[in-house]
């Protein structure tokens, strides 16, 4: 069974969101994702600045098998990618919840997000999807 | 659910996932898909072949067969248990599938075929068969592993009688022969040395642990593609198909032309291409020079020409960067671009294999 950190917030698509103390999210893909993706060899996180609306295809992590879109679960702007995954992208295998994040967006106030589940409901979907 | 082979229990017991391929539950991968390939180029693995299609072909006219059914010339084979790599082609010239073929006797041939292609393989070949009165025995209860690898050799060979051993161990590259009640062939596809062994299906669990116990590493088919592009090996339905014929497919090596007399089916549509000023097109490897992966299917942009097209792409463990193979017009020069998700980005044309014996041959 992957990994589902109680204090995250998980989508249908299989990303994990952080809300942070300044009131930033931050992004990336779940144990489950990971690891049905396999070993990653390629990231491509999006430019700081770049407005993002919610469920808008925004990064690709690429396994050895296949290419897979990260969507933005909210809208706003992105404030950092995650550059250290260019060189070391086998990180998100290691630590998806950690140093594998993608990208942190500030949400714009009270924008539109793509359905939020809670660890219970992602647990569920991971379950239903065969993990 | 797919068909299985002898060896799916012990997949999944052995945390293998596992996916559809040709219509077979494979696994792709144990633990990790770059461990396996490293452990092939470094050291040894195992990997289930049990899902390609072993067909027998006997009678006293079986040699005159094959030298119509095939584009490569089956009288290069003259000491029994060598085997010859070849395509089998319509009369259009386009590939029906890939296949090695092993003389072990005056009326005995053996051809290995893709699992995928299995069905028109076999009809092709029974309905070509009938008039040289050459019998068609599909072995579906024998087992085939492949064993590959700097290490794989040594570490095979303690499974079988000392005699056994010695007889394998001085195996000439790309010949088979009979040892211990298993066909022991040192052929492979991955670059390295080692045996394709096919066995009785009863013997293929134990052999697996036996061989897990000896150090070698159980390996899926996702290292089996990794390992096969860096050694410049192409893959039916993705590099070649009934629709391409083998001189746009980097295969003219594989066609035998001479003796001219030869009349093998395809060869009037070889003829003419080569009629016409050869084929339009040609089956290049790529190296990509920026960060991204190359996969089939993505657009290659050649400066002055028609475009051309990824036949098949990944990440090379071994350079750690991507490559590929690509069909692209005869004229194409060194320099191309390739369209990844609507960027463009640098690839350089090289000549497969990228890599051979663990050593990578581009850089």
């Amino acid at each position: 069974m992957s990994k589902v950190p109680a204090d995250l917030k998980y989508t249908k698509t299989h990303e994990w969101l952080r809300t942070l103390a300044d009131g930033t999210i931050e992004v990336g893909i779940t144990d489950h994702a990971q690891h049905a993706l396999g070993d990653l060899v390629f990231v491509e996180v999006p430019e700081t600045g770049r407005a993002v609306k919610a469920g808008e295809p925004c990064a690709v992590v690429e396994s050895v098998k296949a290419a897979s879109d990260v969507y933005s679960p909210v809208t706003g702007e992105v404030i950092a990618g995650n550059s250290a995954l260019a060189g070391a992208p086998e990180t998100i295998n290691t630590d998806s919840y950690g140093g594998g994040w993608l990208m942190r967006v500030r949400p714009v106030a009270g924008g539109p997000a793509t359905e939020l589940l809670t660890p219970a409901q992602y647990e569920k979907l991971q379950q239903e999807e065969g993990d | 659910m797919g068909r299985q082979t002898p060896l799916f229990q012990l997949h999944r017991e052995l945390g293998a996932r596992i996916v559809d391929f040709g219509g077979w539950d494979m696994p792709v991968q144990y633990s990790s898909q770059i461990g396996e390939h490293h452990a092939v180029r470094r050291a040894a693995g195992v990997f289930d072949v049990s899902h390609m299609c072993v067909i027998d072909l006997k009678g006293v006219r079986v040699r005159p067969f094959l030298r119509t059914l095939l584009a490569n010339d089956v009288d290069k084979l003259v000491r029994p248990g060598k085997a010859l790599y070849s395509c089998m082609l319509n009369e259009s010239g386009g590939v029906i599938d890939d296949l090695i073929v092993y003389y072990l006797a005056d009326s005995w041939f053996r051809v290995v075929v893709n699992a995928g292609t299995r069905d028109k393989d076999l009809d092709w070949i029974r309905q070509h068969a009938r008039e040289f009165d050459v019998s068609v025995l599909e072995r579906t209860e024998l087992a085939m592993l492949a064993v590959q690898g700097p290490e794989a050799r040594t570490k095979a060979a303690k499974l079988l009688s000392r005699v056994g051993a010695a007889t394998a161990l001085e195996l000439d590259t790309f010949v088979g022969r009979e040892i211990d009640g298993w066909f022991v062939a040192r052929t492979g596809y991955t670059g390295e040395d080692g045996f394709e062994i096919m066995l009785p299906a009863s013997d293929a669990e134990r052999v697996w642990h036996e061989l897990n116990a000896l150090g070698v590493a159980s390996c899926g088919l996702g290292a089996r593609d990794t390992l096969r592009l860096e050694a410049g090996m192409n893959l039916y339905g993705n590099d070649m198909d009934e629709k391409t014929h083998p001189f746009e497919s980097g295969l003219a090596w594989t066609v035998a032309m001479e003796p001219r007399d030869r009349n093998f089916i395809g060869r009037p549509a070889l003829e003419a291409v080569k009629a016409g000023g050869g084929a339009a097109r040609k089956l290049v490897g790529l190296l990509l020079e920026d960060r991204g992966v190359l996969r089939s299917h993505q657009k290659v942009v050649v400066p002055g020409q028609e475009a051309g097209e990824i036949t098949s792409g990944t990440f090379s463990p071994t350079l750690e960067r991507s490559i590929a193979f690509a069909r692209v017009p005869s004229a194409a020069g060194l320099q191309v671009q390739v369209d990844i998700r609507g960027k463009l980005l640098n690839a350089r044309v090289v000549k497969p294999p990228f890599v051979r014996f663990g050593q990578a041959l581009v850089r």
